[in-house]
């Protein structure tokens, strides 16, 4: 008989949902009944990036897949907003606040940690906050709603991410800190300063060496201002609280666990606290005398735990933490690893600072100079992963280590080769992925980019810090199986794509032929002219039967439709945000009938009707062209469908017109080439019934507008869109989405989606919108007005051709006979046609078309 | 070689769009007839329409050019592609198209098959 023993884990936070996808991942939750506690409403989500819900990130995207359906499939009862109250050691009985009794033969501590609030007078009362949840970025919310200055008591780490978190919502703020300068405990004093310089910069008031005696309130309770020790004042209207963290470790204290002298559960190097039953793990646990408030310990930890419990034959244990990091705070990097102080006896420092660039580099070396200790990066962290694996994996160092952050004549520090890392070297710490698993996986796989490492490996997908050194490696690795890496188009052209484009337009270069001329050689080939005509639509956005560019056009833009296996074509209508009257429909089914077509309802909402030969082509759209339709691009490179859901005029849900905005989207960005299709969604509340997150550009209707979400993908690679913009107006919405559009147009790779586009962009989501919403680059105005031009001169290509004689004549299977082509044979099934197979062919009457 | 009895005319010049391809029907024969330029001028070709891949009757909508100068046709169904010359597949040595022969007379174009 199997037992099913019972595993109770205490917290449900980052790191306890770890220890769940760990403990899943070994096969646990089906030998243990797991039932996991934790105290706040919502499921373990993102603490680490707090500060990016006022940023425009929804709550939601916070969330770690910790959904409650996650723990449901598993079979893991999650129990939200309740907290274990006391734990009986002696009957194994955890009870919670709400007073479930819940026996264990096992229980993990994954309390993690409270914000320390110093004992300040005043600190009780309206007005003072701490900031470690999304209830507390709440809370912050309501009190700013009201407040003009917000000040921050602590500069470290988590201080200077609440400090943004004020900034975003509109406060003048200030950060008081008790240290002579800013994130004591990862930076120094030069590092610091510069810091400092930086974020003052950004408009954040800092005051060092604060010691805050009180925090004066007027008659009504309302925050007056702070006094400090040296008698300066400082008003304000707000507080929050972010002088460290403390071991949330009562539980333990009262059921007599062993605890740390400052705090912590005390617990083995296989996360076992004094009571073999109980567990601990993250903030909560203490090995050898400290606490770790980082995740990456945290994360550790419940792997540790989970091997522990699963008496895994080859069990992961603590022999220690690498406390190095690598952030971006409002938008400065900064980097610490390693002995960042240089307190190893007889440790050399070399530094490198640049107070008018705001760069600082220090490395600390080993007394002879041939090992890496630490290091400490502010304002430039891109050698941070070469640098902190060549400290991870003792690589020996070059006889002038300060090459390695002078700034070259580039501007940049010449860096350490990857070449120089063992095959060991961890390189993604997050999915702890080896240099040798990714060089592996680019022989194996023969990739050639960055992306395909990141699904093959996961590599890079988790805090994104090892990107340069996955792309170091690629380049290494391709170099030594002989591939050359060029970015040039093809043999004709000794440019990429981005460059043809930029001298298309900067020449104003009208043709293939003129661009051949002037920029290449030879003839071209099926490679470079579809690429070149994409190019030359999307700048002039001239027919594209025009016959210059005719001979450039692949067959489907050659004859404006489909090609299918047996040489005919499909045609797709325009059904803009897929809304089509019934007389439209009517259209359809008489068209298919007429012309003998299989009919197919489309993922975008619209019509495909197949088998039509070429010389039907335009007889086939005379008809739909007199019902009102339009060519839908199905066909190109181009845009294709805004799909949509009904939205507020028909949906009890809808909060917005979403067929309305579709439709308005389409009919702007109809007609419009790109380097690959584009497709898109306009969702009319947060249910996502049009799939939006699965779209190049999507849009989601919020109770205050829309949130614009980009470079989404289904198709062979699904990929989740990130958020642009959240809560824009319409204008806004079209704005974004010109600029977004044709900044991707200029600088995407030939046929790459968005998503791919998007997985290769340095600086990420960050950048995007920098360059799309803040118009960092200072080229909006020249993406509209291109946009623009593009609107202004769209034509429906199907009428145009339609309507003249010339090119209608380019539209017949053969050039000296109206005969319809003898090889496109029919057969009948499911009540409609599909072509002949080559056997049936053989035996087969055709059916009447 | 064929004979000069055998020439069918079967378009003008001005039929085919320059580097591009029209297909004219011989007998029930599919023949895909191009017109290219390259450096040394303007050249035609004639070529079995069939795509020996896919079985289809396509290659007269492929799209042309040239690899290392050598002139081809590109099946617009699976790329695969064919000297506009000899009918050789670039991508695949054991397969070949049908070639025919094509001039210019005046301003016809003539084809024999």
């Amino acid at each position: 008989m199997i037992t099913q023993r019972n595993l109770v884990v205490v917290g449900n936070g980052m790191v306890g949902h770890r220890f769940a996808e760990r403990l899943v991942a070994a096969g646990l939750h089906q030998g243990w009944n797991v039932t996991m506690v934790g105290e706040e409403r919502r499921a373990a989500y993102d603490r680490v990036h707090l500060s990016s819900v006022f940023g425009g990130t929804p709550p939601e995207a916070l969330s770690l897949l910790a959904t409650p359906a996650w723990y449901q499939d598993h079979g893991i009862a999650l129990v939200l907003g309740d907290a274990v109250a006391a734990i009986d050691r002696g009957r194994r009985v955890a009870t919670t606040a709400s007073g479930r009794e819940l026996p264990y033969d096992a229980l993990v501590l994954a309390t993690g940690s409270y914000p320390f609030v110093p004992p300040v007078p005043g600190k009780d009362g309206p007005g003072c906050l701490v900031y470690r949840t999304l209830d507390d970025l709440d809370a912050i919310r309501t009190a700013a709603a009201g407040a003009r200055t917000g000040v921050v008591i602590g500069g470290g780490l988590l201080g200077l991410e609440c400090a943004n978190a004020l900034r975003q919502l509109g406060l003048a703020t200030q950060v008081v800190e008790f240290a002579p300068r800013l994130m004591a405990v990862q930076v120094d004093d030069a590092g610091g300063a510069i810091l400092r310089q930086k974020i003052a910069a950004l408009g954040v008031g800092v005051h060092l060496n604060k010691n805050t005696t009180a925090i004066v309130r007027r008659a009504d309770g309302s925050i007056e201002k702070l006094t400090f020790a040296d008698k300066s004042e400082l008003p304000c209207d707000l507080v929050v609280f972010s002088a460290g963290i403390r071991p949330r470790d009562q539980l333990a204290r009262a059921c007599g666990l062993a605890v740390g002298e400052r705090g912590g559960v005390v617990v083995d190097e296989r996360c076992v606290t004094a009571d073999p039953a109980i567990l601990a793990i993250g903030e909560v646990a203490c090995w050898q005398g400290r606490t770790y408030g980082l995740v990456a310990p945290g994360y550790h930890m419940a792997q540790v735990a989970a091997d522990t419990l699963a008496g895994a034959a080859e069990p992961a244990s603590i022999t220690g933490f690498d406390l190095s990091t690598k952030l971006k705070l409002m938008g400065v990097d900064v980097g610490s690893f390693g002995d960042a102080f240089a307190a190893t006896p007889g440790a050399q420092v070399v530094a490198y600072s640049d107070t008018a660039g705001e760069v600082y580099r220090k490395l600390v070396l080993s007394p002879d100079r041939k090992r890496l200790l630490g290091g400490v990066l502010v304002g430039d962290t891109s050698s941070y992963g070469a640098l902190h694996q060549a400290m991870l994996n003792a690589v020996t160092m070059p006889a002038s280590p300060e090459a390695l952050i002078l700034p070259a004549t580039g501007g940049k520090p010449a860096g350490l080769g990857v070449d120089s890392l063992p095959d060991g070297a961890g390189i993604c710490s997050c999915h702890n992925v080896s240099k040798g698993a990714i060089a592996k996986a680019i022989a194996d796989g023969k990739l050639t980019e960055v992306g395909q490492i990141k699904s093959c490996t996961k590599a890079g997908t988790g805090c994104g810090s090892c990107v340069p050194l996955l792309k170091d490696i690629l380049k290494g690795e391709l170099k030594k199986a002989g591939v050359e890496l060029s970015n040039h188009l093809c043999e004709h052209f000794r440019h990429s794509r981005q460059e043809l484009y930029h001298l298309v337009r900067v020449h104003g270069l009208r043709t293939f032929d003129a661009l051949l001329e002037r920029h290449g050689r030879g003839r071209g080939c099926e490679v470079c002219r579809p690429a070149v005509a994409s190019i030359l639509a999307s700048c002039w956005n001239e027919h594209v039967l025009e016959p210059a560019h005719l001979p450039l056009q692949d067959s489907n833009d050659r004859f404006l439709a489909n090609i299918q296996r047996d040489g005919t074509y499909s045609v797709v209508p325009r059904v803009p945000g897929g809304e089509i009257t019934p007389d439209q429909l009517i259209v359809l089914g008489q068209v298919a009938k007429k012309f003998g077509l299989y009919c197919k309802i489309t993922g975008g909402q619209r019509v495909d009707l197949f088998g039509a030969r070429v010389e039907q082509l335009p007889l086939v759209w005379d008809e739909l062209i007199a019902a009102g339709f339009e060519s839908g691009h199905a066909y190109g490179k181009a845009l294709r469908t805004v799909k949509s859901c009904v939205g507020s005029s028909w949906c009890r849900f809808g909060v917005q017109d979403s067929v309305g905005l579709a439709i308005r989207l389409e009919n702007r960005y109809k007609g419009l080439r790109s380097p690959h299709k584009l497709k898109s969604a306009v969702s009319g509340c947060a249910r996502e019934c049009a799939e939006a997150q699965g779209k190049d550009f999507g849009i989601i209707a919020t109770d205050k507008g829309y949130n614009l979400h980009v470079c989404g993908n289904g198709g062979m690679r699904p990929q989740h869109a990130v958020l642009l913009a959240a809560d824009l107006t319409e204008e806004q919405v079209v704005r974004y989405t010109d600029r977004f559009l044709m900044f991707y147009i200029r600088t995407a790779d030939r046929l790459e989606r968005t998503a791919t586009w998007f997985n290769r962009l340095e600086g990420g989501i960050d950048y995007l919108r920098q360059v799309v919403v803040e118009d960092s680059l200072g080229i909006a105005a020249e993406l509209e007005a291109e946009m623009a031009h593009i609107v202004a001169t769209y034509q429906d290509e199907w009428r145009t051709v339609c309507e003249d004689p010339a090119r209608r004549a380019r539209f017949r299977s053969f050039v000296n006979s109206t005969d319809p082509d003898p090889s496109v044979v029919m057969v009948p099934e499911r009540g409609q046609v599909r072509p002949a197979s080559a056997a049936e062919r053989s035996t087969l009457q055709p059916v009447e078309a | 070689m064929t004979t000069t009895s055998s020439w069918t005319p079967v378009c003008r010049l001005a039929d085919i769009v320059p580097d591009s391809g029209v297909c004219a029907l011989l007998d029930g024969r599919q023949i895909a007839v191009f017109r290219v330029r390259d450096a040394a001028g303007e050249h035609l070709f004639a070529l079995d329409n069939r795509d020996p891949f896919t079985g289809a009757m396509v290659l007269s909508r492929g799209l042309v050019g040239d690899k290392s100068g050598t002139l081809f046709v590109a099946s617009p169904l699976l790329k695969q592609r064919f000297d506009l010359r000899t009918g050789a597949c670039l991508d695949d040595a054991a397969v070949r198209v049908a070639t025919y022969g094509v001039r210019l007379q005046g301003e016809r174009i003539e084809i024999a098959a």
